[in-house]
C-alpha cells in the first residue's frame, strides 16, 4: 500500500515528519517498508505554453518550436514529440533547469537550429515508467508556474505492507483512521454529500445470492464524456499509489478505492439488458475478462449478470464486453458488498489477483457501498459530466454482516498480557479505534466499527490494546521454570554423537534438498514410485526422494566440477517411501566417499579410497551402538550400486541399510571418472544401543594363536569368522582376520585366510594341550562347515 | 725391584718380571683410550676377562712365598677394582655418547605436518539448530519432531488458516493433492504435540519447511525451529522475555536491542515480529538491514484460542506462546553469510569453514 504523505496530511493533521509517521505505523503493525519521494528530483522546470510550431528544415522528425515560459520572450526550442502542438500547455525546463540525474540544460543547436531549453514528457521527469509524447497539462494551467509546486511533487510515498487482518487500512481514508487513532488528532475526512438525481433512469439489480452479496448499491449516469482529461491532481495521486491513469470513468472507479477503500466498477450501460442480477454462475459459463482471458466458470463463482449474460466476476474483474470505453456515454456504476469468502479463493483459483478481489476477500466495510456511490457519482459529474440517476441499493438485511459483540475482560487482558494497563486506558483505546463499549463492568460488550473484520474474539481485542498501547511499553518477565526432570536414554546413540563420529572420521555435513529430479530418482531406484509433487519449481526439484543418494551424488558431481576431489560428505535426513497406501517418511543417515583415502601429505603414501575405506568408517558408526559386530553385511544387488560391491545390511534379520559402489551405469550416465562409495543407513535402527554392563576381566595371560586356512573363494569371510564365535568357546576372547591372500601358493580357487585366536580363561592359566584342543576342534569345525583346510 | 711385582709369562714363553703397579697404569690408559663399547669390552677381557692379564696373576699366588702372599692377593684385587672402575666410567661416557649420537640421529623436523584424516564438519544450519536447541534447553523447551510431508489439516486448519484465508497467499505451497503437502511451516509439530499431550508443554521442533518460492532471497526448502510452551498463565510479557534473552544468548550481545512490532499470523494473537538491532552495522543503517537499523528475525505471539480448540485444550485454563525462528537468516547473521543459496550448494568449501 502506498501513502502519500501530502494526501495523508489532508485527511489528519499528523504532525510528524514522515520518518517518524513510518516508525509509529510499524510499531502499531503496520510495517513501513520504504520511504520514496514522489516525484524523481529536479529543479526549474515551469509551466510553458507551445506559440508555435514549423518543421525543422534539415530533420523529418524534428520541430521548431516558440515557447512562451511566463517571461515574456518567446523562446525557440527543438522538439521531437510527435505530439507536439500549438497552444499545449507541457512541462517546460529552461536553460538552467535540472533534469532527473541532474541534467543541466544549456543552450544547444540541433541541426543548426537553437534550442534553449526542452519539452518535457512525463517520462523524462521520472513521473512514469512509459513513454507517451509530451506531457499535456490542463488548458487552463497557469504559464510559468514551477511544476513541482503545480503537482505538489515535494511529497513523499510511504510504502506499507500491510498484513492480511488488516484490510481496512488498504485505503487512504483507513491509514488515516489508524493514524488519527495513534496519534489522538481529529480524522478530517472528505465531504461526501449526496447527490440530486438529475434524472429518473434506473436499471434494476436483482440479488439471487444474497449470502454472497447482501448489499449492492448502483447508479445510471447519463451522458458522460468518456474522453475528458482526468484532472491533473487525480492522475498524480494515482501514480502515487502506482495506477495508472485510463481515462475518467475508470480512473474515478480507482480513485474512490484508493481514497475510500470500497473497489467499484463501471458498466457500459448500453451492453446491459433488462436486469442486473448477481449469482452463482452456471458450471461451465463462459466469461472474457476485461484483459481478454477467457475463463470457464463454476457454481462457485460469484458473477454479475444481466437477464442475458454474464457481465463481470463480482468482485473481481469486469468482462470485456461491458466494459466502458471512450465510446461510453451512459454507464452504471457498481458499489457493492461481496462477502469474503465469495470472493476468497476464486481470484486464485483463476490465476487473478487485483485490487478489487485483494479488498474484498480480507473484507470491505459493508456501510461504505452508498457512501462510495455518492463520491464516485460527484467525482464522475464534475470530470466527465452526465446526469445522474437516483442512487440504487439493492439489499438483503438478513445476510448483512453482523457487527459481533464481544465479551471483553479487562482483567483477563492484563493476565494475557502480564501487563497493569488501566480500565481507563483499555476503554479509551477502545473508544478511539472507534468500538463502541457498554457494560464497563468486570466483563464489558464490546461492538467492533463495521471496517474492523479482524476483531471476532477476546484476544482481537487483547492485542488491539497491546498494539495501541505499544508492544515496546509492556513488561518483560522471564517464566519460572518448574524444574522437570527427563530421563536420559542412556542406551540411545543421539543424532549428535552420529554427527561428531562423522566428522571426526572427515565427513562434511550437507543439506540436499528433499525434492529431485525424476531421471535421478529413476536410475536410482527405479523399482519405486516416488511422491510426485503436484506443482514442482522445476523439474530438477519434482519428485521426493526414497534414497539421500542423488542428493549426495549431485552435491559431489558439483564439487568434482570444482576442482574439489576428495569428498566425504553426510546427510541426515527424512527419506519418503511410498509403501501401498501409506508413505513412510523415515530418517536416513547416509555418506559417500570418493577421492583419496588421505588429504595428500608427505608422511601417507597415496592411495585411492575403497570400499573398505568406507565400510570402516560405517562400522565407526554402528561401533557408537556397539553394532559394529552385530550388523551382518551381505552381498545384495542394488540398483545404484556395483554388482559385485554392494551390501544389505541387516541386523537381528531387518535389513537397516545399504552399502557400496556406485554402479559403473550411473558413472557413465553421470559422466563420472571416479568411482563413488555410498552407505545410507536407518538412523533409527543403529541409535539403539545398550546400557553398559560390566564383566570381570580375566587375571590369567592370553594366549594367541594364528592358523592360516584355505576356503573356497566364495566362502564369505564373515561365515568363517561367525562358525569360529558359534563355537561358543568361553576362553575366545577375540577372532580377527589379519590377511587375505589368493594367489601364488594358493590353488585356483581358494584363498588364504589369516586369523589370529586370542583364548584367555577366567579362572585359570590355559595350558598348552587346553589351547591345542581347542585349535583342533576349531579346525574341524571350520572343515566341516565351510571346507576349510590348513594351509601348508 | 720395589714389591709388589709379579712374575708372568708373556706371549713369547718367557718369564717377565713387571711392576703391577705400571700393568695398572697399563690398564688404565688402555681403558681410557677406548674409542667405543666393543673397544672398551676387549680391554675388560684383556685385562679382567678369566684368561687375562690381571686375572692370571691371581693364580700365580700359590708361587709366592707364604709372607708374601697376602700382601701381594691384597695388591692384586686392588689393581683389579681400579680398572674395574675405570671400565665402569668409560663405559658410562661411552654409553653416553652412543646415547647421544643416535638420539641425535633420531632427530625428526618437527615442522612437518602431522599425519592425519582431514578434520570434518557441521553444516552451518545444523550449528544454528544445535546452537538454538541449547539455548531453549536452558529455559525448559524439549525437542519435538514431525512429518515434513504433512496434511492439510495440520499444516493449515487446525493452525486457524481455513481454505480460503489470505494467509495462505502467504505461504506457497507444495502440493501432492489437495490434502497432502508439504509443510510450510514448523507450526503443525505443535498442533500434533499439543493432540498428543497435556500441558503443560515445552518443546521446539527444528526442522525442514518448504515453499515453492526460489530467487535470490528465497529457497525451495529452507529451516525453522518452532518454540511452543503453554501452561497455566504464561504471558506476552514472558514471551518477550524468553526471546529477549534468547536473541542476546544466541549472538552473544548483552547489549543487543530487541522491538516487537504487532503483526499478524491466524494461530496466533496477539502476534508480533521481532526485530533486533542490525547486528551488521549496529543499528545506524547499513545495506544488510535496508538502512532501517533493524533485521526482522522472528514471528510469535500468543497460542490462538482457535488452535487451542483444534486440539481440545481449554483456552481459560490455558495460555501459551509460540515462536517461529528461520534457521538460514539467523546462520546468515551469525556468521555473516550474505547468500542463501550458499546453504544448498554443498560446496565444500563452504562447508570447510564451519569445520
Amino acid at each position: 500500500m502506498r501513502i502519500s504523505n501530502h494526501w495523508l496530511g489532508q485527511w489528519v493533521d499528523h504532525g510528524l515528519t514522515v520518518e517518524e509517521l513510518g516508525h509509529r505505523l510499524t510499531m502499531a503493525g503496520l510495517e513501513l517498508d520504504a520511504i520514496e519521494p514522489a516525484a524523481a528530483s529536479f529543479a526549474g522546470v515551469v509551466v510553458g505554453q507551445v506559440l508555435s510550431v514549423k518543421q525543422h528544415p534539415d530533420a523529418d522528425k524534428l520541430r521548431l518550436c516558440l515557447v512562451n515560459d511566463g517571461g515574456g520572450e518567446p523562446i525557440p526550442v527543438v522538439c521531437g514529440a510527435p505530439n507536439v502542438h500549438e497552444g499545449m500547455k507541457v512541462p517546460f525546463a529552461p536553460v538552467g533547469a535540472t533534469l532527473p540525474n541532474d541534467f543541466k540544460l544549456k543552450k544547444v543547436k540541433l541541426r543548426g537550429a537553437p534550442s534553449h531549453g526542452m519539452l518535457c514528457s512525463a517520462r523524462e521527469l521520472g513521473l512514469s515508467e512509459a513513454s507517451e509524447g509530451l506531457m499535456e497539462l490542463p488548458a487552463d494551467t497557469p504559464v510559468g508556474q514551477d511544476l513541482r509546486e503545480l503537482l505538489s511533487l515535494d511529497d513523499q510515498i510511504l510504502e506499507v505492507d500491510l498484513t492480511p487482518n488488516r484490510a481496512d487500512c488498504l485505503s487512504l481514508s483507513g491509514v488515516a483512521r489508524e493514524v488519527a487513532t495513534l496519534t489522538r488528532k481529529p480524522l478530517k475526512a472528505v465531504e461526501t454529500t449526496p447527490v440530486a438525481a438529475a434524472c429518473d433512469d434506473i436499471f434494476p439489480v436483482r440479488l439471487d445470492a444474497p449470502a454472497d452479496c447482501p448489499r449492492y448499491a448502483g447508479r445510471v449516469v447519463r451522458g458522460v464524456d468518456a474522453t475528458a482529461a482526468t484532472p491533473i491532481w487525480m492522475q498524480e495521486r494515482l501514480r502515487r499509489a502506482g495506477l495508472r491513469s485510463l481515462g475518467p470513468l475508470v480512473d474515478v472507479t480507482n480513485y474512490v478505492m484508493l481514497e475510500l477503500g470500497q473497489p467499484m466498477h463501471a458498466f457500459d450501460l448500453s451492453v446491459l439488458r433488462g436486469t442486473l442480477i448477481v449469482r452463482r454462475a452456471h458450471e461451465g459459463e463462459a466469461l472474457k475478462l476485461l484483459d481478454e482471458k477467457d475463463l470457464t466458470l463454476s457454481g462457485d463463482d460469484l458473477v454479475i449478470a444481466d437477464e442475458e449474460k454474464c457481465l463481470a466476476l463480482a468482485g473481481i474483474m469486469g468482462g470485456a464486453a461491458s466494459g466502458v470505453t471512450d465510446a461510453t456515454r451512459d454507464v452504471f456504476l457498481e458499489s457493492a458488498h461481496f462477502a469474503p469468502m465469495a470472493v476468497a479463493g476464486r481470484a486464485r483459483h483463476h490465476g487473478l489477483h487485483t485490487d478489487s478481489s485483494h479488498r474484498f476477500e480480507r473484507g470491505v466495510d459493508p456501510e461504505l457501498p452508498s457512501r462510495a456511490l455518492e463520491r464516485a457519482t460527484q467525482l464522475l459529474c464534475e470530470i466527465a459530466g452526465g446526469q445522474p440517476g437516483p442512487a440504487q441499493v439493492a439489499e438483503s438485511e438478513g445476510h448483512l454482516p453482523v457487527r459481533a459483540t464481544i465479551d471483553f475482560r479487562p482483567v483477563r487482558t492484563n493476565e494475557l498480557l502480564g501487563a497493569n494497563i488501566s480500565t481507563q486506558a483499555m476503554q479509551e483505546i477502545l473508544t478511539r479505534l472507534g468500538c463502541q463499549v457498554t457494560d464497563a463492568q468486570t466483563s464489558w460488550q464490546v461492538t467492533p466499527p463495521s471496517f474492523r473484520f479482524d476483531l471476532a474474539i477476546e484476544a482481537d481485542l487483547v492485542e488491539e490494546i497491546a498494539r495501541v498501547h505499544g508492544y515496546d511499553d509492556l513488561p518483560t518477565q522471564l517464566p519460572a521454570v518448574q524444574p522437570q526432570v527427563t530421563w536420559l536414554d542412556e542406551a540411545r546413540v543421539p543424532p549428535r554423537r552420529m554427527r561428531a563420529c562423522l566428522t571426526d572420521l572427515g565427513y562434511l555435513e550437507a543439506v540436499t534438498f528433499s525434492f529431485v529430479d525424476q531421471a535421478w530418482q529413476a536410475r536410482f531406484a527405479p523399482a519405486v514410485t516416488p511422491l510426485k509433487l503436484a506443482n514442482p519449481i522445476s523439474s530438477e526439484l519434482a519428485v521426493m526422494r526414497t534414497s539421500l543418494w542423488p542428493g549426495l551424488v549431485k552435491a559431489a558431481q558439483y564439487n568434482l566440477n570444482r576442482q574439489q576431489d576428495r569428498l566425504r560428505l553426510f546427510e541426515i535426513g527424512l527419506s519418503f517411501v511410498p509403501e501401498g497406501n501409506e508413505l513412510k517418511q523415515e530418517k536416513m543417515i547416509a555418506g559417500l566417499v570418493c577421492g583419496p583415502a588421505w588429504p595428500n601429505q608427505w608422511g601417507q603414501p597415496d592411495r585411492t579410497a575403497d570400499f573398505f575405506d568406507m565400510k570402516g568408517d560405517v562400522e565407526s558408526l554402528l561401533g557408537l551402538a556397539g553394532l559394529d559386530r552385530r550388523v551382518e553385511w551381505q552381498a545384495c544387488e542394488h540398483p545404484a550400486l556395483h554388482p559385485g560391491q554392494s551390501a544389505e545390511l541387516r541386523l537381528d534379520g531387518q535389513i537397516i541399510g545399504w552399502a557400496g559402489t556406485l554402479s559403473p551405469d550411473l558413472e557413465d550416465w553421470l559422466d563420472l571418472d571416479i568411482s563413488m562409495y555410498l552407505f545410507e543407513l536407518k538412523l533409527e535402527a543403529i541409535s539403539r544401543g545398550a546400557v553398559p554392563t560390566f564383566r570381570g576381566q580375566s587375571r590369567f595371560p592370553a594366549i594367541r594363536r594364528d592358523l592360516a586356512i584355505l576356503v573356497d573363494e566364495a566362502v564369505p569371510a564373515a561365515r568363517v569368522v561367525q562358525v569360529i564365535e558359534s563355537m561358543d568357546y568361553s576362553a575366545l576372547q577375540q577372532v580377527s582376520l589379519f590377511d587375505v591372500y589368493t594367489g601364488k601358493g594358493v590353488p585356483e580357487g581358494r584363498k588364504s585366510l589369516a586369523l589370529g585366536l586370542i583364548l584367555q580363561d577366567l579362572s585359570s592359566t590355559l595350558t598348552d594341550s587346553q589351547v591345542d584342543d581347542m585349535i583342533t576342534a576349531v579346525v574341524d569345525k571350520l572343515q566341516e562347515e565351510v571346507g576349510a583346510t590348513l594351509r601348508a | 725391584m720395589p714389591f709388589p711385582f709379579f712374575v708372568f709369562t708373556a706371549n713369547d714363553g718367557k718369564h717377565h718380571v713387571e711392576s703391577l703397579s705400571k700393568l695398572t697404569e697399563a690398564a688404565l690408559n688402555a681403558i681410557k683410550g677406548a674409542k667405543d663399547l666393543r673397544n672398551l669390552e676387549d680391554l675388560r677381557v684383556h685385562f679382567l676377562g678369566k684368561k687375562g692379564v690381571i686375572t692370571e696373576q691371581l693364580k700365580t699366588l700359590g708361587s709366592l712365598p707364604v709372607e708374601h702372599r697376602k700382601q701381594a692377593g691384597q695388591a692384586i684385587n686392588q689393581a683389579k677394582q681400579l680398572v674395574n672402575q675405570a671400565l665402569d666410567q668409560q663405559r658410562s661416557v661411552l654409553e653416553a655418547a652412543a646415547r647421544e649420537a643416535r638420539l641425535a640421529s633420531e632427530t625428526v623436523d618437527v615442522t612437518l605436518p602431522g599425519r592425519r584424516q582431514e578434520p570434518g564438519g557441521l553444516h552451518p544450519v545444523t550449528l544454528t539448530i544445535e546452537r538454538m536447541e541449547q539455548l531453549l534447553g536452558q529455559f525448559g523447551f524439549h525437542v519435538a519432531e514431525g512429518p515434513e510431508v504433512e496434511d492439510d489439516y495440520h499444516n493449515f486448519e487446525a493452525l486457524n488458516i481455513p481454505s480460503h484465508h489470505p494467509a495462505r497467499a502467504m505461504h506457497d505451497t507444495f502440493y501432492f493433492d489437495a490434502g497432502t503437502l508439504l509443510r510450510t511451516h514448523t507450526s503443525p509439530v505443535q498442533v500434533r504435540v499439543m493432540e498428543g499431550q497435556a500441558p503443560p508443554l515445552r518443546i521446539i521442533a527444528p526442522g525442514r519447511v518448504y515453499r515453492c518460492d526460489s530467487d535470490l532471497t528465497h529457497s525451495p526448502m529452507f529451516h525453522q525451529v518452532e518454540g511452543l510452551l503453554v501452561d497455566e498463565g504464561v504471558t506476552f510479557a514472558q514471551l518477550r522475555g524468553v526471546l529477549d534473552a534468547f536473541l542476546k544468548a544466541f549472538f552473544e550481545q548483552d547489549d543487543l536491542q530487541t522491538r516487537f512490532r504487532p503483526s499478524y499470523f491466524p494461530f496466533t494473537e496477539p502476534s508480533a515480529e521481532v526485530d533486533i538491532q542490525c547486528v551488521h552495522c549496529g543499528g545506524n543503517g547499513c545495506r544488510v538491514c535496508k538502512h532501517t537499523g533493524w533485521l526482522e528475525v522472528m514471528g510469535c505471539g500468543m497460542v490462538h484460542p482457535n488452535v487451542f480448540e483444534h486440539v481440545g485444550i481449554d483456552s481459560e485454563r490455558y495460555t501459551g506462546f509460540a515462536f517461529g525462528l528461520g534457521v538460514e537468516r539467523m546462520a546468515m547473521l551469525r556468521y555473516g553469510v550474505n547468500d542463501l543459496r550458499l546453504f544448498f550448494d554443498n560446496d565444500v568449501r563452504f562447508l570447510r569453514q564451519f569445520v
